[in-house]
């Protein structure tokens, strides 16, 4: 619970996210000076705690051996900061990656990602802002409280979330069935269940530590946003990759299955980095889409962060275009109408009404459906625009919800991990079964945070639902 | 109203405080009130029924053992009575961690009720009154005296309403229904609507009991004999272990089997339950079997307890399979299992249906909200359980006692007492269901251990005034001695001497090969406090009666010092947002930016404290930090 634990430190890029220029990551709390110092390495081998307030450093960030970046560090001691508390910050070269290390960093060694107008709370809890400014303050709480809650759970993947929502049902499952056990000891045993659980724990690790890896904070700032294109051969797969890039990198022909060779291909679009797959390229994706059926090319795309289907508008749609329209529900897809060039033998909302009729409209608005010519390049800005559009947003949006989302995530994900590898911990030394519930019930908390779910009434509904008490 | 209302008297008798009802929370609050100095008067609609356990045979169990411990260290009644009346002690969960150790003793139920009425009876400033009260009489919200159903009114400055399972009761099997409380003892008819009169929103609520059997039509050659612990441990801090150690008695274990299950599932339409003709909502935690038969199917036998109601009495208690079916199929359901193919019922096995109170009217000190002075506890308050009822009871009645002195309230908090789990669960979460204890409930069972609730609760008792002088003096050298004796052992070092390694390798620990401290010995999963006495060479010498009390604390301190710590953390997290307290004038509608949601639930409930307002279902996080910078700008 974030409102419990006022004085930790806090830490969170200040400035708006943008490709170039300074961005500032600001950290406020009792151990900012303290963190600050084990990640800074000044010119002359100083360390901040020594210096005095309202003094600018200059020196390097390092993680370990690793330099990070090259930075001015400004000194703020409490009383007399913004928040009332020691604060620094550190002055970037800017670029997104480069400023989310720095803030991943000094998450690493200690702060917390703040929450969401949190600089402003402490300034005003700390009387530093006054009674007029209060109202204020709650607005900016609350409304990105709640957007950030919505975005939140808008940002996990839904192949995240259906995992996580699995750990944590197997992690409740086990609890309960130790705590029917402690409450009921005489109708239900837990004799040689630690060996059971062992095993199952060691495999919700495996998937944690997954989970950490694949959807670790920033990954789409790092390494670019995944991109799939889909599309029934010779639809305008490869050009529409070419037209993105600007230049012709796959053998474009009139033949269907042309391109033989897998194609990955890295874009800067307007300040994002786009790592596409043209499956088009991909020999058996094409068979899948063609013979195996729809369920393995989903398989594919599920790994993705945005799926780009590309229609031949000059052909008229069939079933194989509906069933993949079918598999972009609640994902983040956008429909291409290529060939715009060409007579037009579909429109867009013969397109639209079946998406609608695949897809419950209360989980998704609408698609985005967009007409281009890969060809001649038009429509091809309105593209890079929605695409911006769809995981830019504005700045500062882009900072609070991609990053802090994340960064929160991954936080709830290494506790949720460390929970785990305390109950490991208690098992292998032995200790009475009591003892594992407690950190299974951490770990099942944590990983609520990234769904959005607390525990309530959980583990006692499990207890009744699942095992047979006595009386 | 029907009653006699032209016989309307008052009576000029002089009580402080009024208790209706005379169970288990009805005798702890009326003992607290007596005892704290006010003239006190309990009514009950059967003086023969005091402290009467109309269903289970037992007192204890997982976590109602630590209640009825807390109960005890704050100076209530129910440890002592049953250290004095049980025939058979156990303490459960003994292979696990020492926060889930639990007290479970098998009572005489007869010897408990007559032992807990003499102490009613012996004591100063009360008096027991055989009456149904009909009436809560309240002037301008506030209680000024109770109306009995002869026509009485009673005077007074306090109500304590603890009256169990007793309003419009109805006893249910098969097609049959009386209209009596347990054990077809009087229901009590008119209170309700008196308390609906007062604004007091109820519910109503079901449980039930098995059939009791005569001993002597059963065949115990096909059950598993079930024994007591060797050496029994008592409930109440001030009984000498010593006293305890009496003969036992046994319980019983048979099964179900296949052809219950046949017999139960046939005659399902016959169940009022299924039927139809039982509104109440009943307790998830103790089904009855054919709950059981039905919900889990896959299972082809359930565990059923044999247990006698006590020492001289022929019946016999059928734990785990209680039911609501006709009589005719309890015969034949009951003979089924092995052991019971002859068995004659003496009672039979009931649903029982009851009025309670949605607990969210009160206020974590038992008072209503809205009615100053009525106080309750109990399974009127919608509980289950002796213990979670005596537990309230004395809360209600410390609280009843202490308001009319001018004395601040007594509020025990989650990470304190399994009674302020409780507490805080009743006024401040929803349930439709009778609430039971259960150890998974608490946030802080390391701290909150059935062992150290004297270190936890006995101050506070000392300080509300049931705890005696001498007691507290004897409890504070306890604390001394265990304090003393863990820095002690922490500075003690041994050697790899023979006697220290043959000891090791007995135990199955690995060889010194240096000195060592006694505390990080006693760190080994395979060693204890205990174990180590033979090396111990200095190790003093305790009272004889608080030898293994001592030896377990200092045991458990250093084994769990890692797990404890980490929880008084958390706890530390935890108090700070129960310390902020919400003012009660707070008018919610001037928080800006509060859910619509939240600012209803919490109007609802109006929470004592931001602690309090985060557990309520329907305040989100972000509700908090609103309110949190909306009082912190009013400071």
């Amino acid at each position: 619970m974030f409102y419990g634990e006022e004085r930790t430190t806090i830490a969170a890029i200040s400035t708006a996210v943008s490709e170039s220029g300074i961005g500032i990551v600001r950290m406020s709390g009792d151990k900012a000076v303290e963190i600050a110092d084990q990640v800074y390495k000044g010119k002359y081998g100083k360390s901040l705690v020594s210096q005095k307030t309202y003094t600018i450093h200059y020196g390097h960030i390092v993680d370990g051996g690793e330099v990070i970046d090259e930075v001015l560090v400004m000194l703020m001691k409490g009383p007399g900061s913004f928040t009332g508390e020691d604060t620094v910050e550190i002055n970037c070269h800017g670029g997104i990656y480069v400023v989310n290390r720095v803030l991943e960093t000094l998450i690493k060694y200690g702060a917390r990602p703040a929450e969401p107008g949190e600089f402003t709370k402490r300034a005003f809890l700390n009387g530093k802002i006054d009674l007029s400014q209060a109202e204020a303050v709650i607005d900016v709480i609350k409304s990105e409280n709640e957007y950030a809650l919505k975005s939140s759970i808008q940002q996990l993947h839904g192949s995240v979330k259906d995992k996580i929502t699995e750990i944590r049902k197997e992690i409740l499952y086990h609890t309960a069935f130790i705590e029917t056990a402690l409450d009921d000891p005489e109708h239900i045993s837990i004799e040689g269940y630690s060996e059971k659980l062992q095993a199952a724990v060691l495999k919700l690790l495996n998937e944690v530590h997954k989970l950490i890896d694949s959807s670790s904070d920033g990954r789409i700032l790092k390494e670019g946003i995944q991109t799939v294109i889909l599309g029934k051969p010779n639809a305008g797969k490869s050009s529409l990759l070419n037209a993105l890039m600007g230049e012709e990198r796959a053998i474009v022909t009139d033949i269907a299955g042309t391109t033989r060779d897998v194609l990955s291909e890295h874009i800067r679009l307007k300040g994002l980095s786009l790592n596409i797959i043209d499956t088009a390229g991909i020999r058996d994706t094409e068979d899948v889409i063609e013979k195996i059926g729809v369920n393995k090319a989903f398989d594919y795309a599920k790994e993705s962060d945005l799926i780009i289907y590309v229609i031949d508008s000059s052909v008229s749609l069939d079933q194989s275009d509906y069933d993949i329209i079918h598999l972009l529900s609640g994902r983040r897809a956008i429909i291409i109408l290529n060939k715009s060039d060409l007579d037009t033998l579909i429109d867009i909302s013969d397109v639209r009404e079946r998406y609608l009729i695949y897809n419950s409209l209360d989980e998704w608005e609408e698609i985005p459906i967009i007409e281009i010519s890969a060809k001649n390049g038009y429509g091809i800005d309105v593209l890079e625009e929605k695409i911006k559009e769809m995981f830019y947003r504005e700045n500062i949006s882009f900072n609070t919800e991609v990053y802090i989302t994340n960064a929160r995530h991954k936080v709830a994900l290494m506790q949720a991990e460390n929970s785990l590898n305390k109950v490991m911990e208690s098992i292998e030394s032995m200790m009475p079964e009591d003892f594992y519930s407690i950190d299974l019930m951490d770990a099942y908390e944590a990983l609520g945070r990234i769904t959005g779910e607390t525990m309530g009434e959980d583990l006692v509904n499990e207890i009744f639902s699942k095992f047979c008490m006595g009386k | 109203m029907k009653f006699s209302a032209n016989s309307v008297w008052e009576n000029k008798d002089h009580y402080d405080v009024v208790v209706i009802g005379a169970g288990h929370a009805g005798c702890e609050a009326a003992l607290a009130c007596a005892r704290l100095g006010l003239d006190t008067v309990v009514f009950t609609v059967s003086v023969d029924s005091i402290a009467l356990m109309p269903c289970n045979p037992n007192i204890g169990g997982s976590s109602k053992g630590h209640l009825v411990r807390e109960v005890d260290a704050l100076g209530g009644e129910m440890g002592k009575v049953i250290d004095r009346t049980f025939i058979q002690s156990k303490m459960l969960n003994k292979s696990k961690g020492p926060a889930v150790h639990s007290l479970r003793a098998q009572a005489d139920k007869a010897n408990y009720s007559r032992t807990m009425r003499r102490v009613l009876e012996e004591q100063e400033r009360l008096d027991i009154k055989q009456q149904e009260v009909v009436r809560i009489i309240a002037e301008e919200g506030k209680v000024t005296g109770v109306q009995t159903y002869s026509g009485a009114v009673y005077p007074c400055k306090a109500v304590i309403l603890c009256t169990g399972t007793y309003l419009k009761a109805r006893c249910i099997y098969g097609e049959v229904s009386t209209n009596t409380g347990p054990n077809g003892l009087q229901a009590a008819n008119y209170l309700t609507n008196s308390l609906k009169e007062l604004g007091v929103h109820m519910y109503r609520f079901k449980t039930g009991t098995p059939a009791r059997i005569d001993r002597n039509s059963v065949d115990f050659s096909k059950m598993e004999e079930q024994f007591g612990d060797e050496k029994v441990v008592p409930f109440s801090f001030s009984t000498n272990p010593d006293d305890v150690q009496i003969e036992q008695v046994s319980c019983w274990l048979t099964y179900t089997n296949e052809k219950t299950h046949d017999i139960i599932r046939k005659n399902l339409d016959r169940s009022p339950l299924f039927s139809g003709m039982i509104e109440g909502t009943g307790p998830r935690y103790c089904p009855s079997i054919e709950d059981k038969v039905v919900k889990f199917s896959e299972k082809n036998r359930h565990q059923v307890f044999i247990e006698p109601e006590g020492i001289e009495t022929n019946e016999m208690y059928i734990g785990g399979m209680s039911s609501s079916l006709p009589e005719d199929v309890q015969y034949a359901m009951y003979r089924t299992v092995p052991g019971l193919e002859h068995a004659k019922i003496v009672r039979n096995a009931y649903a029982i249906e009851y009025d309670c109170i949605d607990a969210r009217q009160l206020k974590p000190t038992l008072e209503f909200k809205e009615i100053e002075g009525l106080f309750s506890g109990g399974q009127f308050n919608g509980s289950s359980g002796y213990e979670e009822a005596a537990a309230q009871g004395l809360i209600a009645g410390i609280n009843a006692a202490r308001k009319l002195k001018g004395k601040e309230a007594v509020i025990l908090d989650r990470s304190q007492a399994y009674i302020g789990v409780l507490i805080d669960d009743l006024v401040t979460k929803e349930s439709h269901e009778p609430y039971r204890m259960m150890t998974s409930r608490a946030e802080y069972r390391l701290l909150l251990r059935q062992d150290n609730a004297d270190e936890r609760l006995t101050k506070i008792g000392y300080d509300v005034g049931l705890i005696s002088e001498d007691r507290y003096q004897k409890f504070l050298e306890k604390m001394r001695t265990i304090d003393s004796e863990i820095v002690r052992v922490s500075s003690v070092h041994v050697g790899a001497s023979d006697s220290v390694q043959k000891l090791l390798k007995d135990c199955g620990s690995a060889a010194l090969t240096s000195g060592i401290s006694l505390r990080e010995l006693i760190c080994r999963p395979e060693l204890s406090y205990k174990i180590l006495s033979v090396i111990d060479k200095s190790r003093p010498a305790f009272p004889k009666e608080l030898e293994e009390e001592i030896e377990e604390q200092v045991n458990i301190r250093i084994k769990y010092e890692g797990y404890i710590k980490r929880q008084l953390r958390q706890v530390e997290q935890f108090k700070k947002l129960e310390d902020k307290k919400i003012p009660e004038d707070i008018d919610y509608d001037e928080v800006k930016s509060l859910r619509i949601e939240a600012v209803q639930k919490l109007k609802e409930l109006r929470p004592i404290s931001i602690g309090q307002a985060s557990r309520i279902s329907g305040v989100s996080p972000a509700d908090i930090s609103v309110l949190l910078v909306y009082l912190g700008g009013k400071q």
